[in-house]
């Protein structure tokens, strides 16, 4: 159950992709997500797919492994896509007993699939080629403004650095706490709800008292080896823009400025109502 | 001056009930007076309880004296504003592995230290590298530290330490939760530091045969120093160890049930080595 | 009474980053309940893989476990009637402790096998005994117990389930000299007086030395050695040669044997090499063994 979770998943390898500035990461995501909510029609929708296609041949991550990222949300696009299919109003082209399927509802229903697809595909793509690591420093650095109006930036990377490290560990001490009260009798997986929701008391008060003493352990641990915060740190690898990062932002800067041309431009009429 | 000075050191603390009120008042150390000397490698042996741990909180400022007087490196651990000069020239090596690397990536988390510090980023890099070498984890240098075994991890929190160059090297029982192929391994490091790079080691542990690698045994008990000298000293007090719920290891157990037997063996024998050669000597006086 | 292993193959998934690997690579053993069965082998031999087998925690790609003579995987096999009769206590046990006070947390196991609060309570109260804690304890917290203590409350859990066979995965770890003394001694004790089955995952070979009657040698998921203590330690290159070694006191009448002296082979304990060596003075006319007597 819980171990199948995959957080912040990293596809080593040293793509183009891969060694671009996190920031350029972050806010190329950010922008191609943006983007993807502009497209209304095929052509929109057209290059949109390409541009994430041009990604994904650029990141020399195979394929099968991008499509497995669409394992977790299969049943959300599905019904999405059925919900799209079957209750749209419109031209009608196929009707059996209550179910209809109008010309619209394919439409719909097709650039329903192809949005969700290139978000999910393009966030995974990001954490694919981004360590958790770059990724918060990509937070602190790319956000460190946000510490002049008191929000604590480099605080808030630190934790989520530390959660990312800590993540794996918790994941196996629970499957440990769970294989010794297993081995105890006990019963994780039936019973009524309220049964099994008693059933986790001896799993989670020793994962919390753990956690807790990892936490205190940790804690010593930065304390002995100088921390006190972001002041007067330096980092081993200081985020430094290059010029690949530098032609990566002109590249979202004018796929951004093409989706937008394409909405004022050519409008088809298939989704406007 | 001495590297590690300690005058009458106490350590108290607050033992409570559920509800949080004080019920006593444990004594963890009972007016400790020693002093290590830069270079040395100390051994600090006791049992669990014994207030081994709790001396090397203190010496790294982690916790403060109740009374007495204890100064590292010329620094007084109570002196608030030379704090970061202190932990800076004492690196600590803590039990649990899993604990104590808080980055993602092994370099990333040997450099956690010197950044701290503000080193220059060239300079980290230096570190980093020359301080991966000394333990002999340079090839993992990009990897992620859940997959290395008990035995490398302790390495790189051994160069972490290394990394902020620290004239001493605490060991809380780094090696309590290794198998013995890693156990090895860091005390190999460890006895490297101190031969080829002059390191301060101070070792606490409760396993004779790691204490017996080093120049001096201090050894406690109670929250007391009860020996403290040469390894060949302090284990040929089998009564005194004994009292104090330590165990020999089986060569010195060995050799002391021969000598008790009558074998003219020397005291202070504590590794299957050195009793090998010894016996093979006296047989060879008869040929 | 015993647990039959026939030729079991185990190995973890493949995933995004662990490739395939093959645990157990054919594992036929076959564990008495008379013995006190030490499993050893360096860090990824598949010891502790191999002992969550014997409960079903983990179940085997194939082969076939078979407890007092019937298949544990058979489709009726009663999981949880096996998980009362093979006790296992993992590695840091204490860290399962969860309950206010310790006669509770002893309670969890019993009254996951539904047996009646009385009895529940009593067995509970027999097995906090067996490790050493009277009636006064019962009400302590398992948090503000030493280590030690600890570990003996999470074992009295397992206890209290009234197991035919106890399987402990490095019992001694992390403990002291004289804490791993007594651990090991309980675990002996509960052989002696209750003939529990014991079996006992260790790399401490001076541990394993002086209480096992069997040691099994795992490497690579395969059993490579098993025999008495004796036996296993008189082939002390081969226990070398997978990354074991021998008992020190083992190492020094090994090494005294190649210098020339007449030493039996096969002696494991302090007290035994060292008979042996003062047998060796006294015959070949030291003057050592003789000084005293005059």
């Amino acid at each position: 159950m819980l171990r199948e979770m995959t957080l912040g998943q990293y596809y080593p390898g040293n793509s183009i992709l891969h060694r671009l500035d996190p920031r350029v990461k972050l806010l190329g995501t950010l922008v191609y997500m943006v983007a993807v909510f502009l497209a209304e029609d095929v052509t929109g929708y057209a290059l949109g797919a390409a541009f994430l296609a041009a990604m994904i041949i650029c990141s020399r991550i195979p394929l099968g492994f991008m499509l497995k990222g669409l394992k977790p949300v299969l049943v959300i696009l599905i019904f999405s896509v059925v919900f799209n299919l079957f209750l749209t109003d419109g031209e009608v082209l196929v009707s059996v007993w209550k179910i209809t399927i109008t010309r619209e509802g394919i439409w719909r229903a097709a650039f329903m699939a192809m949005r969700l697809i290139c978000l999910i595909l393009g966030a995974a793509l990001m954490t694919y080629t981004t360590t958790p690591n770059q990724l918060t420093d990509g937070i602190e650095k790319g956000l460190g403004f946000l510490s002049y109006i008191r929000i604590p930036v480099h605080e808030i990377a630190m934790m989520m650095s530390i959660a990312l490290r800590f993540i794996p560990i918790l994941n196996e001490e629970l499957d440990k706490i769970m294989k010794a009260q297993m081995a105890r009798g006990a019963d994780f997986e039936s019973g009524s709800f309220l049964r099994r929701a008693k059933a986790l008391v001896p799993l989670l008060i020793p994962l919390f008292v753990s956690a807790f003493r990892r936490a205190s352990d940790l804690a010593n641990a930065m304390e002995a080896r100088c921390y006190h915060g972001g002041r007067g740190r330096t980092r081993m690898h200081p985020l430094r823009y290059a010029g690949r990062d530098i032609a990566a932002y002109l590249i979202i800067a004018a796929f951004l400025a093409g989706m937008i041309l394409l909405k004022i431009y050519a409008p088809l009429a298939y989704l406007s109502a | 001056m001495p590297f590690i000075k300690a005058e009458k050191l106490m350590y108290d603390y607050e033992s409570r009930d559920d509800d949080g009120n004080v019920t006593g008042r444990v004594h963890a150390l009972k007016g400790l007076s020693f002093e290590v000397e830069a270079g040395e490698f100390v051994a600090v042996i006791g049992h669990n309880g014994s207030g081994k741990s709790t001396l090397a909180r203190l010496i790294n400022a982690l916790a403060q004296p109740t009374l007495g007087r204890l100064t590292v490196n010329g620094y007084d651990v109570t002196d608030a504003d030379r704090i970061w000069d202190l932990r800076r020239s004492v690196g600590m090596v803590f039990q649990n592995p899993d604990n104590q690397i808080i980055a993602g990536v092994v370099e990333e988390d040997v450099a956690f230290g010197p950044e701290n510090l503000g080193v220059p980023s060239g300079e980290i890099v230096e570190r980093v590298e020359k301080a991966l070498g000394t333990v002999g984890m340079s090839e993992f240098a990009k990897r992620s530290p859940n997959r290395l075994s008990g035995g490398q991890k302790q390495r790189v929190a051994i160069a972490g330490a290394l990394a902020m160059k620290p004239e001493c090297i605490i060991l809380d029982e780094a090696t309590a939760m290794l198998d013995p192929i890693g156990r090895r391994e860091v005390m190999e490091v460890i006895c490297s530091l101190n031969r080829d790079e002059h390191m301060t080691v101070l070792l606490i542990t409760h396993y004779m045969e790691e204490a017996a690698m080093a120049d001096r045994v201090i050894v406690m008990n109670d929250g007391r120093i009860v020996l403290d000298g040469t390894p060949a000293e302090v284990f040929s007090q089998t009564d005194k160890l004994t009292e104090c719920a330590l165990e020999l290891p089986q060569a010195a157990l060995l050799a002391g049930k021969l000598r008790e037997a009558g074998v003219p063996l020397p005291e202070g024998i504590v590794s299957p080595e050195q009793l090998v050669d010894e016996l093979v000597g006296i047989k060879n006086t008869w040929q | 009474m015993a647990i039959e292993l026939k030729n079991i193959f185990y190995s973890y998934e493949k995933t995004a980053d662990r490739a395939a690997r093959v645990v157990l690579d054919g594992i036929d053993l076959t564990l008495s309940r008379e013995d006190f069965t030490a499993v050893i082998g360096p860090t990824g031999s598949g010891k502790s893989t191999l002992v969550q087998h014997l409960n079903l925690l983990l179940r085997a790609v194939s082969g076939d476990i078979l407890y007092d003579g019937e298949s544990i995987y058979a489709e009726d096999y009663d999981r949880k009637g096996l998980r009362s009769k093979v006790g296992l206590v993992f590695q840091y046990p204490e860290y399962q402790l969860f309950e206010t006070d310790i006669l509770s947390d002893v309670c969890f196991g019993p009254r996951n096998l539904g047996l009646p609060e009385e009895e529940v309570r009593e067995r509970a109260v027999k097995a906090l005994e067996a490790v050493g804690f009277s009636d006064d304890d019962h009400t302590r917290s398992p948090f503000d117990l030493s280590g030690g203590q600890k570990r003996r409350v999470a074992i009295a859990g397992i206890l209290a389930m009234q197991p035919e066979f106890l399987i402990l995965d490095e019992p001694a770890a992390g403990l002291d000299p004289q804490g791993r003394r007594e651990m090991l001694d309980l675990v002996r004790g509960l052989h002696d007086s209750r003939g529990t089955g014991i079996v006992l995952v260790s790399h401490s070979m001076d541990d394993v030395a002086g209480y096992a009657d069997r040691i099994v040698a795992l490497y690579g998921g395969r059993v490579v050695m098993d025999g008495t203590p004796r036996e296993i330690f008189s082939q002390r290159d081969k226990l070398e040669e997978i990354g074991l070694s021998v008992p020190q006191a083992t190492q020094v009448a090994d090494e005294l044997r190649k210098a020339g002296m007449d030493i039996p082979k096969g002696l494991i304990t302090v007290d035994e090499v060292a008979e042996a060596i003062l047998g060796y003075m006294k015959s070949h006319g030291g003057s050592a063994g003789r000084n005293r007597q005059c």
